[in-house]
């Protein structure tokens, strides 16, 4: 063993070896660190005894407590669930109508229904309900299937040409594709729409398109979006004579959605969503267009 | 112990072997076990296996590097399982190779993001998120719907596949490029073989909303469409049973 | 450079890249219309580079017998510019992603420019490019030093310095065309995987053999770390890459593994990517540049003995602390978790280690910013091994997991640790290298360390204080008992943390930049240093010992 040289700052000797000029120490561990590491093991050892731990072949041990991760998410959900059966217990059982009478219970519709709105419904229908292009303005007072809070429930349980077998199923037929109708027809009849609910925007096209546009609605649309235009929440077909529009009220949109047809989809969320938070959710939204007057 | 050390330090190979064995203990004890232990891995004969369009999309996740702000890992705790559902089991992965469970939410888990929104929706947010998620941080990806996709080798994925383990038929492998085109196309010749290879309740339809071209969009949401939906084993898991899910 | 090599040298590196050229070639024509042609257009065009390189001083007169009486540094002087290369490109890719998630919309229609694809362009390009040129270059020159013995060769160290960086731009320039395995920290394809492969095995064959010719009977800690990293690291890479390609001439592979055991795999293999890479190497580099820029003896050998071996034997076992909570069973994790917290305490080890050696030099510390970046760069150890042990904890990774706060831990051992032990290093070395009296600026040493401090707290706080707060949000019940806050609003909510994070790494940024430019202005106008001193820094002292060098090199 080479001999070591006493270093003069610490007093210590050094192990005698060179590297190119560094030097060590040979100073024993400080016995904090064996401390430490005592304490660090001694708590490992504890916990691998309680908890399961270590590998055996084809099983492993339990540990004393017998804990795993899966029971201790059941009972934090079972916690949970107590937590919330003061006002869960009475939604429950309540009918809709009660609720909505209830200042209190819809306190805590709006607090709750807020964030599952927020996590499922507001990528589509926005975060104030609002909607935009392609999906329904919730917080407006037009709707496709009614807005009695039973409707909407209904509907958030089967969605809206969803892949539930109950689905509601809602066809705006493409009148041009399937060459139902010419694109002067469409054109035409494009024009009666407008009129439907802003009479100053088509005051400038001819008379004739007029009647023949309200001709060819009467032949066609009556069907499902009434003879006046307000539509039928039975088969889903929107009003045309409020100004509310999923899909636009210009004349751009409106060919479009004459020509192409539309089926907008709206997911199911039964099986996703619990009946509590469905009713919940429905109770928000009826909520929402109440507010928004 | 540290006279031995001093022997020991002055061995550079001695130190090597030192190294390597000290080094493969733990990984050994950890790893190996996960193969022999049976309940780590969950069983589910009715397990399904990616459709090639599927395997295609999942494909396009990986390359887009989606997997660097979604997880795709439902933790056992209750606020996860409140905000995504049920939580992951080991079963759903089987089929992954890699795994994709993800380590950053910079957006929220998709694990069971599959049947959550429409394919229209899916479209129309990967081709611009803030249109309709304003406060959204995504890249858009709007030149998947402009790119076909590369269908031609295919049945070279799935047999690749099959060799790590996947049991993917002979016939799954071969007409894997045509499954692709027909799952993507209902109403062409080749869909009727997807729902008999891989069963009815494929979805089978235009993801894009153009039949005509297969593109890498379609692809993509398919693989969406059917996050946490090839096995249902993760539904009747006992944390649920008291929950509101039953009873409906 | 290449008049330095001998003749036989010079025909092995001709044979050699040639093949590599006509490797590449192959993968070409074979990979045709897939991105493995694309990658074989790369290999070739890098190996044509280097056989023309070759060429240009292929017929220089032999370099003098005189040059065995020296240290072989070539390699390591360019080792240190590909490092720093790679730092500014790496950060740059920092600062432009870190700017993605502030404002979505600075960026291209295109796929190469976004956010999934240029983040592993960061994440390699400052672990790989930035970190792995720096641990190879310095290694050479701690593993020369401290065995006071030349390489043995003069070839495989430019084999692996250069193969090493085809390597890194097979996987930089693979992602941007979506070529990824997207394992974490692993992500380039199978080829590359190969090829990395050989280059390491070269890698630990030179650095045994200079062992092997060392003056001083025993191996200097500096060395433990670094064979630590060489040989754990070829052992996690080969397990974690296992892969079945689709066909040979297609980049595609599956991975061996899948689910639960394919996670297992490759968060033993990320954690301690993260141990032996970013850590045991980095380890390696303070053992020898801190005592050496202090002077200062190391602070206790036998501490020294304890840390090493805890560290080699620990860190193997944490890597399920990344999957707490997951389909991964309960029993692996309590393993990751108390592994974890033992693991505290070689760390801890080694940082005090380090810093009690300053013990006698603090006045220097207080003067010499480069003794100060090391002197920080412990002092960032201790913090982010204290911070990792702490998320290990599971309750306390519930709430960590998936969010900033593990990007805050990152990025404290990142730029805090790795980084400034590096710039640490450099700034020693660079004047030794090219025989410098000292740095062309010691103010601009100063600056960059003021940037690089500032930086890093700037990014550190910003991401603990979003990693909380986003960990929050998503588990805060409101008082009925249901969830408090939507996952959007928490998107919303990392807002301005976010633009405080880019500004950080501006900071880094521009640190490193300035780092450079000394370095560069170093080798062109510091003065230089006598021919006495310069004798000092050579294998053999006084004549005392045999020649280290066999003649028939
Ligand atoms: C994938 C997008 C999408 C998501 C997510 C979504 N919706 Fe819808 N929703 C629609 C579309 C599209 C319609 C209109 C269907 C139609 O046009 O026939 C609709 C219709 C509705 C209707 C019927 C409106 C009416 O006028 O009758 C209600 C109520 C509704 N959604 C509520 C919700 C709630 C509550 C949620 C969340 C649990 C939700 N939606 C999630 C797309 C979505
Ligand atoms: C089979 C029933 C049916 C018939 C016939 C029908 N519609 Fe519709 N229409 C619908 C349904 C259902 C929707 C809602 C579709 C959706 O939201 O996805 C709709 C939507 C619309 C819209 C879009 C409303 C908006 O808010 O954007 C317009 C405009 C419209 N129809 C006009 C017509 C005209 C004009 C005709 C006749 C040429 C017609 N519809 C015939 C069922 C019908
Ligand atoms: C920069 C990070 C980032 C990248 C990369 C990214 N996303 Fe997202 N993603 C988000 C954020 C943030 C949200 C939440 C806001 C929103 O809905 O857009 C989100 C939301 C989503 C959603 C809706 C999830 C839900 O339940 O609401 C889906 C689906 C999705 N992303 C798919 C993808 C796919 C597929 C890719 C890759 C092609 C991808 N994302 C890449 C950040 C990202
Ligand atoms: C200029 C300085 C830097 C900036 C601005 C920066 C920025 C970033 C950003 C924005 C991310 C992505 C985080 C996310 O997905 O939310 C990231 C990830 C990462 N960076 Fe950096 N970075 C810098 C320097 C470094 C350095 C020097 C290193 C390593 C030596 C490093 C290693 C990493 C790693 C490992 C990750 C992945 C983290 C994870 O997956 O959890 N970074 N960085
Ligand atoms: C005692 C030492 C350490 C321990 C116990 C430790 C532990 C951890 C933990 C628990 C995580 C979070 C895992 C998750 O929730 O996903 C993590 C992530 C990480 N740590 Fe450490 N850490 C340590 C030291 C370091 C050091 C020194 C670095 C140096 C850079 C580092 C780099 C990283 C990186 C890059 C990640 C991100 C991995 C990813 O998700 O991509 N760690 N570490
Ligand atoms: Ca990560
Ligand atoms: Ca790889
Ligand atoms: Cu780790």
């Amino acid at each position: 063993m080479s001999v070591g040289e006493r270093d003069p700052h610490s007093g210590h000797m050094t192990t005698g070896h060179d590297w190119n000029g560094i030097k060590e120490l040979n100073r024993p561990v400080p016995k904090i660190i064996w401390l430490f590491l005592a304490a660090t093991v001694i708590f490992s050892v504890v916990y691998w005894i309680l908890m399961p731990a270590w590998p055996l072949g084809v099983t492993y041990t339990h540990g004393l407590l017998g804990i795993d991760q899966r029971d201790s998410l059941e009972a934090q959900l079972e916690e949970g669930a107590q937590q919330q059966s003061a006002w869960a217990d009475q939604i429950r059982e309540a009918s809709l109508a009660t609720i909505q009478e209830d200042p209190q219970l819809m306190e805590t519709v709006r607090k709750t229904g807020a964030t599952l709105f927020g996590d499922n419904c507001a990528v589509c229908h926005g975060t104030e309900g609002n909607g935009g292009p392609g999906y329904p303005n919730l917080s407006d007072q037009a709707w496709l299937w009614g807005g009695a809070p039973e409707e909407v429930q209904e509907t958030l349980r089967v969605g809206i040409n969803a892949e539930h077998p109950e689905t509601r199923i809602g066809q705006m037929m493409a009148f041009g594709e399937n060459r139902m109708l010419g694109r002067d027809e469409i054109r035409d009849v494009v024009t009666y729409v407008q009129s439907l609910f802003n009479p100053d925007a088509v005051a400038d096209r001819p008379e004739e398109a007029l009647a023949n546009g309200e001709e060819i609605f009467a032949a066609n649309c009556v069907s499902c979006h009434a003879e006046d235009g307000s539509g039928m929440t039975e088969v889903g077909a929107p009003n045309l004579t409020d100004d509310f529009w999923i899909y636009g009220g210009d004349r751009q949109s409106l060919y479009d959605t004459i020509f192409y047809g539309r089926q907008g989809v709206m997911p199911h969320w039964e099986g996703r969503l619990s009946p509590l938070e469905r009713k919940v959710l429905a109770l928000y939204v009826v909520d929402m267009s109440n507010r928004e007057e | 112990m540290f006279g031995l050390h001093y022997n020991l330090e002055r061995r550079s190979i001695g130190l090597a072997v030192a190294i390597i064995i000290v080094a493969s203990i733990g990984g050994l004890v950890e790893i190996a076990p996960l193969f022999t232990i049976d309940e780590t891995v969950e069983e589910d004969p009715d397990m399904r296996v990616y459709t090639p369009l599927e395997l295609a999309g999942r494909n396009i996740y990986i390359s887009e590097g989606c997997y660097a702000c979604h997880s795709q890992m439902v933790r056992t705790l209750r606020d996860e399982v409140e905000r995504y559902g049920p939580y992951s089991l080991a079963v759903e992965s089987q089929y992954d190779h890699p795994m994709l469970w993800g380590s950053k939410r910079t957006g929220p888990d998709l694990a069971r993001v599959g049947g959550k929104y429409s394919d229209a929706w899916h479209v129309a947010h990967l081709e611009d998120p803030r249109a309709v998620v304003p406060q959204s941080v995504m890249p858009s990806y709007s030149w998947l719907s402009r790119n076909e996709l590369d269908r031609e080798d295919l049945d070279k994925h799935l047999a690749a596949m099959r060799k790590v383990g996947v049991p993917y038929s002979d016939a799954m492998i071969e007409n894997a490029p045509e499954d692709a085109y027909g799952q993507a196309n209902p109403d062409s010749s080749r869909a009727g073989g997807v729902a008999e290879r891989y069963g009815e309740e494929t979805n089978i339809r235009s993801f894009d909303g153009d039949p005509e071209r297969v593109t890498e969009m379609d692809a993509l949401v398919a693989y969406l469409q059917i996050l946490g939906r090839l096995t249902d084993a993760a539904e009747d898991q006992p944390a649920l049973d008291d929950s509101e899910l039953e009873g409906e | 450079m290449i008049s330095q090599l001998t003749k036989g040298e010079r025909q092995l590196a001709l044979v050699i890249s040639i093949a590599v050229a006509f490797l590449g070639l192959a993968m070409a024509g074979g990979g045709f219309g897939n991105p493995l042609g694309f990658h074989g257009f790369i290999v070739l065009l890098f190996a044509l580079g280097v056989t023309f390189l070759i060429l240009s001083g292929y017929f220089a007169p032999e370099p003098s017998p005189e040059r065995l009486k020296r240290y072989y540094d070539d390699p390591i002087k360019v080792g240190v510019i590909l490092s720093l290369i790679w730092g500014v490109i790496g950060m740059f890719m920092g600062v432009w992603v870190a700017a993605l998630l502030a404002w979505p919309e600075m960026t291209f229609d295109a796929a190469w420019a976004s956010f999934g694809r240029l983040r592993p362009v960061h994440t390699t390009g400052v672990i790989f490019g930035f970190g792995g040129n720096a641990l190879i270059a310095t290694s050479f020159h701690v593993m020369q030093r401290t065995s006071r013995a030349r390489m043995p060769d003069q070839f495989s160290p430019w084999f692996v310095l250069l193969g090493y960086n085809l390597f890194c731009l097979l996987a930089v320039s693979g992602y941007f065309i979506g070529v990824t395995q997207s394992k974490e920290y692993a992500e380039p394809e199978w080829y590359a995987d190969i090829w990395l492969v050989v280059v390491w095995v070269t890698y630990l064959v030179l650095y045994m053999r200079t062992l092997a010719r060392r003056q001083e009977p025993h191996i200097y800690v500096a060395n433990w770390y670094y064979l630590a990293f060489i040989l754990v690291v070829a052992m996690l890479h080969i397990v974690n890459n296992l892969a079945i390609p689709i066909s040979l001439t297609a980049a595609k592979s599956y991975s061996a593994f899948s689910g639960v055991q394919d996670a297992m795999t490759q968060w033993w293999y990320g954690h301690n990517a993260v141990a032996f890479f970013l850590t045991a190497g980095f380890l390696g580099m303070m053992y020898y540049y801190l005592p050496k820029r202090a002077e200062r003896p190391i602070f206790s050998y036998r501490l020294s003995i304890v840390s090493f071996w805890g560290i080699t034997f620990l860190y193997m076992w944490a890597g399920s602390h990344h999957l707490h909570y997951t389909a991964l069973p309960h029993w692996v994790q309590t393993l990751g978790m108390t592994f974890s917290v033992m693991l505290l305490v070689p760390s801890w080890a080694s940082a005090a280690n380090a810093l009690l050696t300053l013990n006698g030099a603090w006045h220097k510390v207080r003067d010499d910013a480069t003794l100060r970046f090391m002197m920080v760069a412990a002092v960032f150890y201790g913090i982010s091994t204290f911070e990792g042990s702490f998320l290990a904890i599971r309750p306390v990774n519930s709430l960590s997991h998936y969010t900033d706060w593990t990007v805050g831990h990152v990025h404290a051992g990142a730029l805090g640790w790795v980084a400034l032990i590096t710039f640490g290093a450099i700034y020693t070395l660079a004047p030794i290298l090219w025989k410098r009296q000292r740095m062309y600026s010691p103010a601009l040493v100063e600056v960059h360390f003021w940037l690089a401090l500032a930086g890093t707290l700037v990014y550190v706080f910003a991401m603990w204080n979003s990693g909380i707060i986003q960990g929050l949000m998503w588990r805060t019940y409101n008082e009925s008992g249901t969830l408090a806050y939507s996952f959007v609003e928490s998107v919303e909510a990392m807002h301005p943390y976010y633009i405080a994070r880019t500004a950080g790494g501006l900071l880094f940024l521009a640190g490193i930049v300035v780092g450079f430019y000394n370095i560069l202005m170093t080798i062109r106008r510091a003065p230089s240093l006598e021919a006495s001193a310069a004798k000092q820094d050579e294998p053999v002292t006084s004549g005392a010992a045999p020649s280290p060098v066999s003649a028939g090199e």
